[in-house]
C-alpha cells in the first residue's frame, strides 16, 4: 500500500518542503492571500492538467490542448464581441467545439491506428491555425458579465478564491472521482497498463479512446474559458506552450508517460509545484524568469529519475524496452 | 512500461511482418543498391525500389505544382552575384535549417525513439556561437565550441536513454524545457547579437553557386548516408528499432547505437543552430528553433519511417522537410495569409497519415496498440 503511494507522497513532501522554505525564505508565504494567488494564477494550466492526466495515464499524449486553448479564447472574443453571442451561450458552444475536436481526434487515432503523438501534433497545428483565421489580433472581451465574474469570489483570511480556482477544484474533484471510482476510470488505467490484455478482457478500446480525447478536448475548451476569464482577451499566440507545462505537471505529479500508473492528485501537486517556482522566482524579484525553466527541468528530471529506480526495484531488473 | 513486454513483441510484428518475406524488405531502398545491385537485374524478384516512396514524390511533385501555378516564376533561376537565386532556391535555402534536424531525427525515430529537446540545442548552440564570438574567440574556434555544446546536449540525451533507459519522449523533454533556460543563462537574458563577417557567411555566403546552408545540408547529408548505408551502422539501427532484444542477442552494440544516435541529432541540431544564429546575426534563447523540433518529426514522418522504429529512409525525410517548405513558400508565394500555413500543414499531414496508415495499408490492424505511440 506504501509501495503504492510512494511517488505521490515523494511529490507531495516535494511541494510541502518547498512550501516550508519559500516561507522560511519570506514570511508573506504562510499568508492566505498567497496561497490564494497560487491556485488562481495557475487555474487554467490545472484544468488542462486534468485531461492530459487521463490521456497520459491511458499511454497516449495530446500536444492539442495549447492551441485549444488559444482558439476558444478567440472564439468567445469573437462571439461575444462582434456576434453579440451571449456568453454563456457561446461558452457552451466552445465546449461542443472543444469536445468534438477531441472526440476526433481520438476517433482518427483509434480508426487509423496512428500514434496519438502525430495526431494531436496535427491537431496542434489545425487548432492554432483556425485561431489566426478568426484573428491574429489580440480581441479585448468588454462584457459586463466577464467582470461580475472576475469579482466573483471566496474569501479566506485576508485572501480571495477566484472563481476559476474554485472552478480548478471542482474539474480536480470531478476528474478525480472518474478516474478512481468509476468504470470509465478503469478502463483508462486498463488501456494504459496493457491494450492488448484490455481488449481482450473486454474494455471498449475504440469507445474509451474516443471518449478520453473528447474530454481532454473538452477540459482543454474550459481551461481556455477560464483563460479567457483570467485575461479578459482573446489572442490566438495565447498559452503557446502549456501543452508541455501540463505534461511536465503531470510527470512531477507521478503519472507513469506510458500509462497505468498515476492519480489525478498528483497532477494537482505537479501543478503546485510549478507554481510555486514561479512564485519564488517573482518573490525573490532577483533570479531572472529563466530560473523557471530550469528549475522545471531538473525536478523533471529528478523525478523521472525517481520513477526508473522504483521501476527497477519493483522488477527487479532495469530491462523495459526503451522505445 | 511495466506493460511493454506484452505489447511490444506483437505491435512490433505488424511492423516488421513484411521483413518475413526476405530480409532485404526490411532495409532502404537506398541500402538496396549497396547489397543487392543484382537483384536490380532480376526484375520481379524482391520489391521494386522507390514504389514504397510514391506517395513522397508524388507529394513533393504536388506541391510544386501547386507552386508553379499560384507563381509561375517558381522555377525560374538566374546567377546573380555568382550565387544561383530564385524560388526553388529559396525552399532549399529556408528549409536548410528543418532539413538538418530531420537528418539526426531520422535516425532517431529508426531506433524507436525521439528527440524532442532539437530546438533548444538549437538556442544553446546558437547562445554559444554568439557569446563566445562577441568574447573575440576566433571564427573557427567559435564553431567547434557550438557544435560541442550540441554533441554534449546529445550525449546527455543518450546517457539517459541507453545506460539508464528513461523514456525516449521523457529524457528528451527534460531538456527541451531546461535548454532554453540553460541557453538564457549564456546569453543573460538578451539576445546577443554580433557583426561578424566571417560567421554570417554560414548563413548568406555561397559556396558552388548555392548559398551555404544548401551546401551543409547536401554535407550533412552525404557524411550521413556514408555513415548509414556504407557501413552496417543503418542495419544496426534498424535492427535495434525492430527489436532491441534481439539486436542484442544478435551482438549488436544496442546501448552505443542508441547513445550515437542521440549525439548525431545533437550535432545536426548545432549546426542547424549555426545556420539560424549566423542569418539573424545574433542569438534569441527564447524563440531560436521554437517548434522546429514538431517539423523535423514532421518530415520524417513524411517521410515514410515509422514513429514504431525500424526501417528508415534519410533521403525521403531530407525529402519531407522540402515539401513542407515548398509548401511554406507556395503559401506565401500566393498571397494567402501566412494564417494558412498551418491549417494546409495539418491538412497535408493527415493526407499522407492516412495514406500511411498501417490499417488501410493492408497490415495487421494496428488501432490496438495506438495508445502506445510516442
Amino acid at each position: 500500500m506504501t509501495r503504492r503511494f510512494l511517488p505521490l507522497l515523494t511529490t507531495t513532501g516535494v511541494f510541502v518542503a518547498g512550501y516550508l522554505l519559500c516561507m522560511a525564505e519570506f514570511h508573506n508565504f504562510a499568508t492566505a492571500r498567497v496561497a490564494c494567488n497560487l491556485l488562481t494564477d495557475n487555474a487554467y494550466l490545472g484544468i488542462t492538467a486534468v485531461g492530459m492526466t487521463f490521456v497520459i495515464l491511458s499511454g497516449g499524449i495530446d500536444l492539442s490542448v495549447g492551441s485549444v486553448i488559444a482558439f476558444t479564447t478567440v472564439f468567445l472574443a469573437i462571439a461575444i464581441g462582434p456576434l453579440r453571442i451571449p456568453p454563456l451561450m457561446a461558452f457552451l458552444i466552445a465546449l461542443a467545439i472543444g469536445a468534438a475536436f477531441g472526440a476526433a481526434m481520438g476517433a482518427v487515432i483509434h480508426a487509423l491506428g496512428i500514434p496519438p503523438f502525430i495526431v494531436t501534433l496535427a491537431g496542434m497545428f489545425l487548432a492554432r491555425g483556425a485561431s489566426f483565421l478568426l484573428s491574429t489580433e489580440s480581441v479585448p472581451i468588454t462584457h459586463p458579465l466577464y467582470a461580475m465574474l472576475n469579482d466573483l469570489s471566496l474569501p479566506i483570511s485576508g485572501g480571495r478564491l477566484g472563481l476559476i480556482a474554485i472552478v480548478m477544484l471542482l474539474v480536480f474533484l470531478a476528474g478525480g472521482i472518474l478516474a478512481h471510482r468509476t468504470r470509465f476510470g478503469a478502463n483508462v488505467f486498463a488501456l494504459g497498463g496493457n491494450p492488448a490484455s484490455a481488449r481482450l478482457m473486454g474494455v471498449p478500446v475504440g469507445r474509451t479512446l474516443i471518449l478520453i480525447y473528447m474530454l481532454s478536448g473538452g477540459l482543454a475548451a474550459l481551461s481556455g474559458i477560464v483563460f479567457s476569464l483570467y485575461t479578459s482577451a482573446g489572442y490566438s499566440l495565447a498559452a503557446t506552450g502549456t501543452e508541455l507545462d501540463a505534461i511536465a505537471a503531470v510527470v512531477i505529479g507521478g503519472v507513469l508517460l506510458t500509462g497505468g500508473y498515476g492519480y489525478v492528485f498528483g497532477s494537482f501537486v505537479g501543478i503546485l509545484i510549478q507554481g510555486l517556482i514561479q512564485t519564488f522566482i517573482t518573490f525573490d524579484g532577483t533570479l531572472s524568469s529563466w530560473w523557471t525553466k530550469i528549475a522545471v527541468g531538473a525536478l523533471l528530471f529528478s523525478f523521472i529519475g525517481v520513477q526508473r529506480l522504483f521501476q527497477v526495484f519493483w522488477s527487479g531488473s532495469g530491462d523495459v524496452d526503451t522505445a | 512500461m511495466t506493460n511493454s513486454p506484452m505489447a511490444r513483441p506483437s505491435s512490433r510484428q505488424s511492423v516488421s511482418s513484411p521483413a518475413a518475406e526476405g530480409a532485404s524488405m526490411r532495409m532502404s531502398p537506398e541500402a538496396a543498391p549497396l547489397r543487392a545491385a543484382p537483384g536490380f537485374l532480376k526484375r520481379g524478384s524482391g520489391p521494386v525500389p522507390g514504389r514504397r516512396f510514391l506517395p513522397q514524390i508524388g507529394g513533393l511533385g504536388l506541391v510544386l505544382l501547386a507552386d508553379w501555378l499560384v507563381s509561375p516564376q517558381f522555377f525560374a533561376l538566374r546567377l546573380q552575384d555568382g550565387r544561383l537565386f530564385g524560388s526553388v532556391i529559396d525552399v532549399l535555402n529556408r528549409g536548410a535549417p528543418v532539413t538538418l534536424l530531420s537528418l539526426g531525427m531520422t535516425l532517431v525515430i529508426a531506433t524507436g525513439g525521439i528527440d524532442l529537446s532539437v530546438g533548444a540545442v538549437i538556442a544553446i548552440s546558437g547562445a554559444v556561437a554568439a557569446s563566445l564570438v562577441n568574447g573575440g574567440l576566433p571564427v573557427p574556434l567559435t564553431i567547434i565550441a557550438a557544435l560541442s555544446a550540441g554533441i554534449l546536449c546529445g550525449a546527455w540525451n543518450g546517457l539517459l536513454i541507453s545506460v539508464l533507459r528513461i523514456q525516449p519522449i521523457v529524457a528528451t523533454l527534460t531538456l527541451m524545457v531546461a535548454g532554453r533556460g540553460i541557453a538564457q543563462l549564456i546569453t543573460e537574458g538578451v539576445i546577443v547579437t554580433f557583426v561578424n563577417p566571417s560567421l554570417s557567411e554560414i548563413a548568406d555566403g555561397s559556396w558552388f553557386y548555392l548559398p551555404a546552408p544548401v551546401m551543409l545540408v547536401l554535407g550533412m547529408l552525404a557524411v550521413t548516408l556514408v555513415l548509414v548505408r556504407a557501413t552496417a551502422l543503418g542495419l544496426m539501427i534498424e535492427a535495434v528499432g525492430v527489436n532491441r532484444r534481439a539486436s542484442e542477442l544478435a551482438g549488436i552494440g544496442a546501448r552505443s547505437i542508441i547513445f550515437l544516435v542521440y549525439v548525431w541529432s545533437g550535432l545536426c541540431a548545432a549546426v542547424a543552430g549555426l545556420v539560424l544564429t549566423a542569418d539573424i546575426k545574433g542569438a534569441d534563447a527564447n524563440n531560436a528553433g521554437l517548434w522546429l523540433e514538431l517539423d523535423a518529426i514532421l518530415a520524417v514522418v513524411i517521410g515514410g519511417t515509422s514513429l514504431l522504429g525500424g526501417r528508415f529512409s534519410v533521403v525521403m525525410a531530407v525529402l519531407g522537410a522540402w515539401i513542407i517548405q515548398a509548401m511554406n513558400t507556395g503559401i506565401l508565394l500566393s498571397g494567402f495569409p501566412p494564417e494558412f500555413n498551418l491549417i494546409v500543414k495539418s491538412v497535408v499531414v493527415l493526407v499522407i497519415l492516412v495514406v500511411q496508415s498501417p490499417v488501410l495499408g493492408g497490415l495487421n490492424p494496428r488501432s490496438l496498440f495506438c495508445g502506445r505511440g510516442r
